[in-house]
């Protein structure tokens, strides 16, 4: 039997790798590798491939915001009813409920500040039992879902060793 | 009476061959755009961890030399882990030496057991190192030949047969570069009971214990009483990717660890401290690092090797450290002129197995701690030309 998460974790690093090389990598059948990849996108496991863009170095820059947000829960719904109508924004990248002194975290990306100034003050603070926000603007990123945008190491090693 | 002239340099280094592959080295050096296989280390960077370890200790001002037998918590560390993993009681303070690198520890081992003339039995192929060692501390090696339809194992009846009266040690390195061959418990037990048998030392280079793939790796001393004439070597270079930092370790009877301190204190004082602490801590919290590797190393493992055969460079399946030693007899070419045509033609590098011995002649050396792009690409370029040698 393949464990799926093997090739998870390859997939994670590299979305690309074809099933006949992750074949290989495993030592398991091409055919049954295949297999494996359909039942996780089907069930869900898989969500999606994508691509990780240095933007900036794209020449189109974005602007991108993490909004903390206070709300009161929602009888029946709890907060889920509240990050529904939060994430259901296109402008929300990613929507997450946290512990602490705020309760979603919001993050944001749109083309200009205004636009994301747009979206605080005209959508997301006007949704009934959202409370408060802070909102916190993007100045530099260093590192994306484990990439090293700018001045990652580069590991020198000697041509031959025995 | 005028004094007869000598040689500058001693007959015992004069007797070291010089490496033959040393213009192959420059030949690589002057190139652009060559894909390596002719590494032999890691193409990790350390953990951040152990890097983050050792830059606090520098800025804290751990600048000084260490007990010559390395830092007391480090050995402690170490004694626990070979008493975790193996269950060998080694006592901190008498039976374990820090060394720079095993490199340190098989210099060590030869000279605190070898007298003038005392041979030493290992596999041919084997680490470059081994045999000049034992030149170097006086002693001879004596090759026995592994081959590959035995998996490179050394095989007991074969050492048995090379036993003389001068014989001393037997040195073993499993997982075994250049070959990536390992040795299971019952080879390894024939083995010593050779050793019990004839009274020998048996030194065993343990670097890359850590890298085996679906087998256990079996430690020479936890054979059935031979902790006591064993010398294990072991170190931090291939399993956390600390190669420059340069710390090994010997665990040893306190009278050999005795003799090998001795020569440690007065030739190297101390290991590098810097290196000693990033060792602490890659024992402490190391391991997940280790584990991510080792898996890592058995996927580019497993492509490597199906790519040789399919590419007609036949090649067992290695079990261990992170080598593939494809046999390359098909091209009629000889490993060092194999290695040189396949550089100038297609900018890949890989080591004649000739490095390595008389047996390893029609066999090269390749490292799949590369890349697994770099593999793809290197694999291609061999493909093409193995085709136009066989053509």
């Amino acid at each position: 039997m393949i464990k799926i998460n093997e090739i998870l974790k390859i997939l994670e690093n590299d979305a690309r790798t074809t099933p006949a090389k992750i074949a290989t990598m495993t030592g398991k059948p091409a055919a049954e590798v295949s297999k494996a990849i359909k039942k996780a996108e089907k069930d869900g496991t898989i969500l999606k491939y994508k691509t990780i863009v240095n933007w900036e170095k794209a020449g189109d820059e974005q602007v991108s915001a993490l909004i903390e947000v206070r709300v009161a829960p929602q009888r029946d719904v709890g907060f889920d009813g509240l990050a529904e109508r939060i994430y259901r924004f296109p402008e929300a990248r990613s929507v997450y409920l946290l512990s602490g002194t705020y309760d979603l975290l919001v993050l944001v990306t749109a083309k200009t500040m205004h636009e994301v100034a747009g979206f605080v003050t005209q959508k997301l603070a006007l949704i009934e039992g959202v409370q408060e926000t802070t909102t916190h603007f993007l100045l530099k990123r260093y590192k994306e879902d484990g990439e090293i945008l700018a001045g990652g190491e580069e590991t020198k090693r000697q041509p031959l060793i025995l | 009476m005028p004094r007869r002239k000598r040689d500058t340099t001693s007959q015992r280094v004069n007797q070291i061959a010089p490496s033959g592959i040393r213009r192959f080295f420059d030949l690589v050096a002057s190139m652009e755009g060559v894909i390596s296989l002719g590494v032999g280390e890691p193409d990790f960077a350390t953990p951040w961890h152990i890097r983050e370890a050792a830059i606090y200790s520098v800025e804290k001002g751990y600048t000084m030399y260490t007990s010559n037998l390395g830092m007391p918590e480090l050995r402690q560390g170490l004694s626990g882990r070979l008493r975790k993993e193996y269950g060998l009681d080694y006592d901190p303070a008498t039976e374990l030496l820090i060394t720079v690198g095993v490199s340190e520890g098989v210099d060590l081992a030869t000279r605190a057991i070898l007298d003038p003339g005392d041979e030493v039995i290992m596999a041919d192929p084997g680490y470059v190192s081994y045999s000049s060692c034992v030149a170097l501390a006086g002693g001879k090696a004596v090759m026995v030949p592994t081959h590959q339809k035995n998996n490179f194992e050394l095989g007991a009846d074969d050492i048995e047969k090379k036993i003389t009266d001068k014989t001393k040690a037997i040195l073993i390195g499993y997982p075994a570069n250049p070959t990536g061959a390992v040795m299971s418990r019952d080879k390894l037990e024939k083995i010593a009971a050779v050793a019990r048998r004839h009274n020998l030392i048996i030194i065993s280079d343990e670097i890359y214990s850590s890298l085996v793939y679906g087998v256990e790796h079996t430690c020479a001393a936890t054979l059935p009483d031979m902790k006591g004439s064993t010398v294990l070597l072991g170190g931090f270079s291939k399993a956390y990717a600390m190669t420059g930092w340069r710390i090994g370790y010997a665990a040893a009877s306190k009278e050999i660890i005795s003799a090998m301190f001795k020569i440690h204190q007065y030739t190297i004082m101390c290991a590098p401290t810097m290196g000693q602490v990033a060792a602490i801590e890659a024992l402490k919290s190391g391991d997940d690092s280790v584990s991510e590797m080792v898996s890592d190393y058995n996927r580019r493992r497993l492509f490597m090797v199906k790519g040789l055969n399919k590419i007609g460079l036949p090649c067992f399946e290695p079990k261990g450290a992170f080598y593939a030693f494809p046999s390359i007899k098909a091209t009629g070419l000889s490993s060092e002129e194999f290695a040189e045509k396949l550089l100038i033609e297609e900018k890949v590098a890989v080591i004649p197995g000739s490095a390595f011995g008389e047996c390893g002649e029609g066999y090269i050396r390749c490292c799949y701690a590369t890349s697994l792009d770099d593999i793809e690409e290197a694999l291609k370029r061999m493909g093409r030309f193995v085709k136009r040698c066989k053509g």
